[in-house]
């Protein structure tokens, strides 16, 4: 039932669905009435400052938080009637680490193999599979608590991959680690993806991180979909390329006459023009401006996106902290 | 099959972490000694005999009781631990059931608590209590019972709760009267009145008496009440701990 969707005949099996799934915190919706597809093979990111209901939505999806109302299938299977099924068909990379510090490495894939039901024969193999990916292979007998954050993301990598999920779950994968370490981790995700043939959905509040790894990107806020279309579509149809400018005499009446602009706003004493092909207009911009004392151009993000929609930012600082935090704690 | 070996998994993450923790195990040995040596040569040099035996030796069953009650229901924090450091959402979206997840977090516990005993044993040879080889093995299974019990109690009240204080605040008003009540420090038989009829509803009495029963031969009530009781109250507890999992 959940396979008859409308129109999908040329597309790629869609291995996640959602209609109307909603969850309640009491009065407040975290999800709200959430309809989604996601086809096979794809990396889908969820793009939404915190709060908007991204971990809310992946808890649903991976069988461990029931929706309040409406339904989801993840490979086929229904997430509330039949998440055994679900559970097989997933791995999970949650965003708070969730290894064990007191076992090594090996030993955490190992209790792994074991709860996913691996077969015995291929355990040895698979483990040492995985840690070569993720580069493990000379630390996997130290204890975790030895590891830097970055490996222990990597170790969590590892083990949602090892039993050869259909559907790979990452919440904020590369929350709180640097930017080098970031940038292997996605590339180990996109060389995964087309290695095992697996679909990702992943969250994050990072632009870089979906602009770079998604194919398709859903900005959510406040618990609904504002828009859904691949990194560059979204950028290329809502914003095109911005330029920040000052004006001697501010003066916007002429600018709005031009068709390539489409939109103006006004920022501390700044004009931010969205523009098509910004070097096949700037020039003829320019002399519709008057003399300026500044100018800066740049493509559009996804940041710009989310404005455009939201008319907010999604801002770093406004990371969980949970990460460290936690992690200190103990 | 696949449920054993969830069990098993889950079990012997349990025991390697446990194993690791030296002050989980150096801690747990030192109380009861300081009972046993402390508690029960100090007041026993102002008691001459209680049933027979020497007090330290007529207290023994009822600190090795203790020892199991203690770390069996205290067992049920690192539940709390485990959901705050967010290890236990691997367990919960792995494809095993909940009863089984129960079942090794049970096991995993009931170990804890039976390494201890194994020491206590071993004091006991060199305290003179009696004990042989079948005696030890009886002993070891009766403790095993009630562990399980405990380790059922303290899981299901880890299961509900947060926070590791209230964790605490909570344990103290199940363990201390299960204690004081259960004639692990002093003979039943003498009781009367409104602390006998507490002391009979309480299930660890029947285990003490048990134990006490198994090691020194002087007990309550017949041995196969005390059994049936804690047989009873185990899977009271257990069921109640499988429905506590499935809702976490």
């Amino acid at each position: 039932m959940h396979t008859k969707t409308e129109g999908s005949f040329s597309r790629e099996p869609v291995v996640i669905k959602t209609e109307a799934l909603t969850r309640k915190y009491g009065k407040i919706s975290a999800v709200d009435s959430m309809n989604l597809e996601v086809e096979e093979g794809e990396i889908f990111g969820l793009l939404g400052p915190n709060g908007a209901g991204k971990t809310t939505l992946i808890s649903m999806l991976c069988t461990i938080l029931k929706p309040t109302s409406g339904r989801a299938w993840v490979n086929g299977f229904d997430i509330v009637k039949e998440p055994g099924k679900v559970r097989k068909s997933i791995g999970i990379v949650f965003q708070a680490p969730s290894v064990d510090d007191l076992l090594t490495g090996r030993e955490n894939l190992q209790m792994h193999n074991l709860l996913f039901g691996v077969p015995r024969e291929i355990r040895k193999q698979r483990i040492q599979e995985v840690l070569s990916i993720v580069n493990l292979e000379k630390r996997a007998d130290d204890l975790v608590n030895t590891y830097s954050g970055g490996m222990r993301r990597r170790l969590e990598l590892a083990r949602g991959i090892m039993h050869h999920p259909k559907i790979l779950f990452l919440d904020e994968p590369t929350l709180g680690l640097d930017p080098q370490t970031r940038e292997h981790i996605w590339e180990y995700i996109s060389d995964l993806a087309v290695k095992e043939c697996m679909t990702v959905m992943l969250t994050t509040h990072y632009m870089e991180e979906a602009e770079s790894l998604c194919d398709r990107v859903a900005i959510i806020d406040y618990g609904k979909i504002v828009v859904l279309d691949s990194p560059s579509e979204l950028k290329n149809q809502i914003v095109g390329d911005v330029v920040k400018l000052k004006q001697r005499t501010p003066d916007t009446e002429e600018l709005k006459k031009l068709d390539y602009v489409r939109k103006i706003e006004e920022k501390d004493g700044m004009l931010y023009l969205s523009i098509n092909d910004a070097s096949k207009h700037l020039q003829d911009l320019l002399t519709h401006t008057g003399p300026i004392d500044f100018v800066e151009v740049r493509s559009g993000t996804l940041n710009d996106v989310f404005i455009h929609y939201t008319g907010r930012e999604i801002r770093e600082a406004e990371a969980e902290g949970g990460f460290w935090e936690r992690m200190m704690k103990k | 099959m696949s449920e054993i070996e969830g069990i098993y998994a889950i079990w012997l993450r349990e025991a390697k972490i446990y194993m690791r923790e030296k002050e989980r195990v150096i801690s747990s040995i030192v109380s009861p000694l300081l009972w046993i040596f402390a508690f029960g040569a100090g007041v026993g040099s102002t008691i001459e005999t209680v049933q027979g035996y020497s007090y330290q030796i007529f207290i023994y069953p009822g600190i090795v009781v203790m020892t199991v009650l203690f770390a069996s229901l205290f067992y049920g924090v690192y539940i709390i631990w485990d959901r705050k450091l967010d290890f236990l959402k691997e367990v919960l979206v792995a494809p095993v059931s909940r009863a089984s997840v129960f079942a090794g977090k049970v096991l995993g516990g009931a170990t804890d608590a039976m390494i201890q005993v194994v020491f206590l044993l071993i004091i006991g040879l060199f305290i003179s209590v009696p004990l042989t080889p079948i005696v030890i093995i009886n002993a070891f299974l009766m403790l095993l019972l009630i562990s399980i019990a405990m380790v059922s109690i303290g899981l299901v009240i880890g299961a509900n709760l947060k926070s590791p204080e209230g964790f605490t605040l909570v344990i103290n008003f199940v363990m201390w009267p299960m204690f004081f009540f259960s004639g692990a420090l002093f003979p039943v038989s003498n009781l009367s009145g409104w602390l006998s009829v507490v002391t009979f509803i309480n299930p660890l009495t029947y285990g003490v008496d048990a134990v006490r029963g198994i090691i020194l031969g002087t007990h309550q009530f017949p041995i196969f009440l005390d059994v049936a009781v804690m047989l009873l109250f185990s899977l009271i507890a257990m069921g109640i701990g499988v429905l506590s999992f499935r809702r976490m």
